[in-house]
């Protein structure tokens, strides 16, 4: 089972605009490679590079140790699933499966076979000789990985497959895909806008923003290590609160906002960087998770705002006299946060987000002392966004 | 009952809007229906009733006298040509027209559409700016432009083939139509070619339909140009041989040219008939797309 390797690939369209910018990146065998990041990041544009449905301007592109930068699509031996499906319209379930076998010239009797074979994996057996404008959302998504297994390719590609689906038959749908994918076990790389998707699904996952890849690894390095202030953001739901901090000359404390907290010496010996950063400003970056309302340790006070009772947790919305780091390019997910700050904003600042034990005693408008654990808050240079380790 | 009323009212609003709509409808029907109407009704009267004015609307004596004689009038040598060879030639000009046509005029849509190319906005440009050019303003130059062809088929249906409207028309049409579809084909290891023929023509019936009716229709009745090619009665098309039944009369037999009428139209209808449902269809989706 080949892997899919690529090299120093860059894309400039002709008006000069990069949308991809030297990306080196391994999907190795049998792995399922996620892509993500906001719109417009080029992870799109990624995948179709590999598909051949894009030319490369830099770089190489090799599946199973054959540069294939000058293959057409269909030479390239991969199986692509569309966002919109792209079954076509005027054949049967059955003829859409087979179509790819047919060109290859594949034996009547295969074809059946395998078209069969891959309609019983997928529970579609039934509608084999139905055409897929009769199909419900999922069974045509079902019928495209039908398409891209039958075939056996070396390599799977997928742009969004589940964005079209509704929130319940998405879930279903993912653990579906990632079964098919296991079981045929080739190198799959999945593009997402979705974190969520992303994390649940990938083996190891890649953070692209505006065509420069941020960060390769598994779901919870990117959550416990980011390797910057973009992936800290990106990654997790409701997202880390960045904040802005100056750290003691002597490094022992930290000044957020009018608030001074201690720095533990323990932050020191795990990140022994942060040192050079003494009596200079950092991001000091929170995970919701990381307040509570209870324990010990350093605490910050907020003012909270707004409360979501999730039933198994509070997400707690409050403000702090600090000033929030902002993260441009993020995609939907800050404006959605934008919006929702400014219909529960108490005080201007409601930006903060702490994920409390339930039946906490809480209401908006309380002054609550939230306690910090410091070992596992991470720290930002302020000018570049890289994480200080 | 207090949901009830509510509902009653409405519907009743909505039975008033659907009649006053159904009454314009019908007058309008009336209105494009009653020269055809006439056309039918009068070839099968006699000349004196086909022209009596409203009155002729009301069938009466009707017979196939006036096709009998425009047969008879045929092989009597009074008019040069026959019948048969009217309809050859109309059929085949028609079928050269909409044939070549639909390949030449949907591969250019398509090029236009689909294929990134230097100079492709200039061209696009240059085929809506053909589609406002009546073709009476190009006759005389194409006349010149052709005149060695003068008496022949193809001088008929050449400058008919490739239509910036009909280009138009699918390009409109491809544009509308997913790029995933032939994305998707590529990577199944479909070539350019057996795209277009295998995924794009069989999801393209609706404006290969429109296309076809259009100029079938156009090209079927067309009378300035094959008038102005054809001087040999062997090669006029029906049009031009109805426009001859006129001059070649002493005085014009009215129910003649009734059923003349009759013939031409009849062709027309069945055409149309046969492709509406996929007309009909693309005229929806192009509505609904706006």
């Amino acid at each position: 089972m080949p892997e899919i390797v690529l090299r120093n690939v860059s894309k400039t369209y002709d008006n000069g605009y990069e949308a991809i910018h030297n990306i080196d990146l391994t999907v190795r065998e049998g792995e399922f490679m996620v892509v993500v990041g906001p719109s417009g990041c080029g992870k799109s544009t990624l995948l179709r590079m590999v598909a051949g449905l894009e030319s490369i301007s830099d770089g190489e592109i090799s599946i199973g140790g054959q540069v294939v930068n000058d293959y057409t699509p269909g030479e390239r031996d991969l199986a692509m699933v569309f966002q919109n499906y792209a079954l076509y319209p005027h054949m049967t379930v059955r003829k859409n499966i087979g179509y790819s076998l047919k060109l290859r010239k594949f034996p009547k009797d295969e074809i059946k076979r395998r078209v069969e074979a891959a309609a019983e994996i997928l529970s579609l057996t039934e509608y084999l000789d139905q055409r897929p404008g009769r199909l419900s959302g999922g069974q045509r998504q079902r019928v495209a990985m039908g398409r891209a297994i039958v075939r056996e390719p070396s390599a799977f590609l997928m742009d969004e497959p589940l964005s079209n689906l509704d929130a319940k038959l998405r879930v279903q749908m993912r653990s579906e895909i990632l079964q098919i994918q296991r079981r045929v076990g080739v190198a799959t790389l999945y593009v997402t806008h979705d974190q969520v998707e992303a994390m649940t699904m990938g083996d190891r996952v890649t953070v692209l923003r505006a065509g420069v890849l941020q960060q390769c690894d598994t779901a919870q390095v990117l959550y416990d290590k980011p390797a910057n202030v973009f992936v800290a953001s990106f990654v997790g739901s409701p997202s880390m609160n960045l904040l802005y901090g100056s750290l003691s000359d002597d490094g022992a404390t930290l000044k957020v906002g009018s608030q001074t907290i201690n720095v533990p010496a323990s932050v020191y010996a795990s990140r022994p960087g942060l040192k050079a950063h003494a009596g200079r400003e950092v991001i000091f970056g929170v995970r919701p998770e990381d307040f509570a309302l209870e324990g010990l340790g350093e605490t910050l006070n907020g003012h909270v705002g707004h409360i979501e009772a999730l039933g198994s947790e509070l997400i707690v919305h409050f403000g702090m006299d600090a000033r929030n780091y902002v993260v441009e390019d993020k995609g939907g997910s800050v404006e959605e946060a934008e919006e929702l700050l400014e219909a529960t904003a108490l005080t201007e600042h409601v930006r903060n987000v702490a994920r409390v034990a339930p039946r906490s005693i809480l209401k908006a408008g309380d002054q609550v002392p939230l306690h910090v654990n410091m070992e596992r808050a991470h720290f930002f240079d302020v000018a570049s966004g890289e994480s200080i380790w | 009952m207090a949901i009830a009323a509510p509902s009653k009212k409405r519907r009743r609003k909505i039975g008033k809007t659907s009649w006053g709509t159904y009454a314009i409808l019908t007058v309008l029907m009336v209105l494009f229906l009653f020269p055809v109407y006439y056309l039918i009704v009068g070839s099968f009267e006699p000349v004196d009733q086909a022209l009596n004015g409203f009155h002729a609307a009301v069938p009466s004596h009707l017979s196939f006298a006036n096709y009998s004689t425009l047969n008879a009038a045929f092989f009597s040598n009074t008019i040069t040509g026959s019948l048969k060879g009217f309809y050859t030639v109309s059929t085949l000009v028609s079928f050269i027209v909409v044939g070549g046509g639909l390949v030449v005029n949907s591969l250019a849509g398509y090029g236009l559409a689909r294929l990134q190319f230097r100079g492709r906005r200039q061209l696009l440009l240059l085929v809506i700016v053909l589609v406002i050019i009546p073709f009476e303003a190009i006759a005389i130059p194409l006349y010149y432009m052709l005149s060695g062809l003068r008496n022949s088929l193809i001088v008929q249906a050449l400058p008919f083939i490739g239509s910036a409207f009909s280009i138009y028309l699918f390009y409109t049409f491809f544009l509308a139509l997913p790029p995933q579809l032939e994305e998707a084909a590529k990577i199944d290891g479909a070539g350019p070619w057996r795209t277009f023929v295998q995924i794009i023509l069989p999801n393209a019936k609706p404006a290969f339909a429109s296309v076809a009716i259009l100029s079938f229709i156009q090209i079927w009745s067309s009378y300035l140009w094959p008038l102005l090619t054809t001087s040999q009665p062997n090669y006029y098309p029906l049009s031009v041989a109805i426009g001859n039944l006129v001059k070649q009369q002493a005085s014009p037999n009215y129910g003649e040219m009734f059923a003349f009428g009759v013939l031409l139209v009849v062709p027309m209808a069945i055409f149309f008939i046969v492709f509406q449902r996929w007309f009909i269809r693309s005229v929806a989706s192009l509505a609904v797309k706006g």
